[in-house]
């Protein structure tokens, strides 16, 4: 299938809920509303045509001077036999930035939606088990939001006297 | 026959206790588990009924990281994911930049960079085994073949002068032809590593003790490990032939002819196999770049990436000026947004990679096998024994590195 028809295809289906779509560096990027994520995720996945199977990637983009879609997430998918790849973005606001979970649809997208909360925050509705990942418990903000820089400076075990700089 | 109406409070109560199984902690630090994972596994008696994993334990903010650090610097960050392999992920991450620049490379690049890689492959696939052989009791197979590890080494360090987190190349090829020394060395890889290879299988691959505790142990259908993001020989293991080499060819690896092995069950002994089978398409693979290696330049021409040599900077204004912009990262890279995945040891390695103009990528984020597949662990060992988790563990070859990162 080339790009033009899966996007005819899409539109056929979802109508206005496709807000953009467009190529670059080869690949077909289709931006849709967070609200239908999952719908728009399992259709990808189930038709027999389109038959996006796997989810090869699962991440978030932090935009912090895009109103009201701050976070972007990113969904890569890959259609094996036929050897296509997409890539499906849905933008949610820093004031709510929850999105259905979809490891419903893949498991694998279980530790990755756990690990995007972790770096930036968004909430995963329906997630199992959406606690962080990768750092410690207690640490109390997101750390791949623009806002915040490359080191804590409020840390206290590292004296920068001994350690240097 | 108990009247169950007649129970006492007590008894009821324990009854619909379900805490019958025993915790046993499996790591974090567990010589068997190779890198820092923690599993707490609710065990029946012998057999394990869950696992519930704790990963994180070498977790180093990469990919921040990454968003504060010039493209040519993020390489050594690469070297720290999958650390058996780096030079793979050295030379996916110059691909990816290479990508968003539209930079193509001479084919005397490519074709070292498929010797690299694959040399890379089977120092990884090596490690597995091995150590898979260790895991059951059987050193000897471990000793004998880590000694052509450190030939793989060797030749790293004629050709980087690293060993094992190797900052190969640079965006566009490499920063030195290769040397007599390299060369004789690779020549001498070629020569001995089939014999060292065939020794190694010859006392493993049908070892009865070896095939008794490894056949049947681990198994994963390959519906379930295409749902789990399986990628890499764990996949093949399961019966699909998906390879990033073949699927979606960089680097030249269309110009080559090579076999992807694939097994039946997924289960412990075909991942041994399959890996076993990829190290001899690899040695193919290195066999033959290395014979019609071509002539012509080691890098390909990207003034504004690639350093120009230390000769030109002393005397020529203009390759001052370029070294100067390249090592304080004044050079503004393109806009725009990739993501390009190569076949790492352990599967599809992807970089995702948004550059906003600026001197640093705006967000790049790693597509991680291990991290991804290592999920499917707990259903992976359900039902079976401590000691088939370990194997289970040991053959999918998760890299904490990569896990993490």
């Amino acid at each position: 299938m080339t790009h033009p028809e899966i996007v005819e295809k899409l539109k056929n289906q979802f109508g206005s809920d496709i807000l953009e779509a467009y190529e670059n560096y080869d690949m077909l990027n289709i931006h849709v509303p967070a609200y239908k994520i999952y719908s728009f995720l399992e259709y990808l996945k189930t038709d027999a045509e389109l038959n996006f199977h796997f989810l090869t990637d699962l991440t978030a983009v932090h935009n912090p001077f895009d109103e009201g879609a701050e976070f972007l997430m990113v969904y890569h998918l890959h259609n094996m036999p036929k050897n296509i790849r997409i890539r499906i973005k849905a933008s949610i606001p820093a004031s709510n930035p929850s999105i259905d979970s979809i490891h419903q649809l893949w498991p694998s997208a279980n530790w990755q939606e756990r690990e995007t909360f972790d770096f930036f925050g968004v909430n995963f509705i329906g997630h199992p088990n959406l606690i962080r990942i990768m750092n410690v418990d207690e640490m109390d903000y997101f750390p791949l939001q623009k806002q915040y820089p490359l080191e804590d400076a409020t840390r206290q075990d590292k004296n920068d006297a001994m350690f240097g700089r | 026959m108990q009247d169950l109406t007649q129970l006492t409070e007590q008894q009821r109560e324990l009854m619909q206790s379900k805490d019958e199984h025993y915790t046993l902690n499996l790591g974090p630090t567990h010589p068997a588990t190779h890198g820092i994972f923690q599993n707490i596994l609710k065990m029946d008696g012998e057999r394990i009924m869950d696992a519930e994993q704790t990963v994180g334990y070498i977790h180093r903010a990469f990919e921040k990281l990454a968003e504060h650090r010039p493209f040519y610097q993020i390489t050594p960050i690469t070297d720290r994911l999958n650390y058996c392999s780096s030079p793979i992920n050295n030379i996916g991450w110059h691909l990816t930049v290479e990508k968003l620049l539209g930079v193509e490379t001479p084919k005397r690049v490519d074709y070292l960079r498929i010797i690299i890689m694959e040399l890379a492959r089977i120092s990884d696939h090596l490690i597995c085994n091995s150590i898979l052989g260790v895991d059951t009791g059987a050193f000897s197979g471990f000793l004998y073949v880590f000694q052509y590890r450190e030939k793989i080494y060797e030749i790293y360090e004629e050709i980087c002068g690293a060993r094992l987190t190797t900052n190969i190349g640079r965006i566009g090829g490499f920063e030195r032809d290769l040397s007599p020394a390299a060369v004789q060395k690779i020549k001498n890889f070629i020569l001995e590593w089939p014999k060292v290879w065939n020794e190694f299988e010859s006392l493993f691959n049908r070892n009865r003790i070896f095939l008794d505790r490894i056949k049947g142990v681990g198994p994963i259908s390959a519906d379930r490990a295409l749902a789990y993001g399986f990628t890499g020989p764990n996949l093949r293991a399961a019966g699909v032939d998906y390879d990033v080499r073949v699927a979606k060819p960089y680097s030249s690896y269309n110009d080559f002819e090579f076999k992807i092995p694939v097994g039946y069950d997924g289960d412990t002994l075909d991942r041994y196999l399959v890996r076993n089978a990829e190290i001899w398409e690899s040695y193919k693979l290195i066999k033959n770049a290395f014979e019609n290696l071509p002539e012509g330049p080691y890098h390909a021409d990207v003034p504004e990436f690639y350093l120009p040599p230390k000769q030109e900077v002393y005397k020529n204004m203009e390759a001052l000026i370029y070294h100067f912009k390249i090592v304080m990262a004044e050079i503004d890279v393109p806009k725009g947004e990739v993501y390009h995945s190569v076949e790492g040891g352990n599967g599809e390695l992807g970089f995702y990679l948004i550059s906003d103009g600026g001197r640093t990528p705006y967000r790049l984020h790693f597509r991680r096998p291990s991290f991804i597949y290592y999920q499917a662990y707990p259903e992976m060992i359900r039902g079976s024994y401590l000691s088939d988790a370990i194997l289970t563990m040991s053959s999918m070859n998760v890299i904490a590195g990569e896990l993490d990162a």
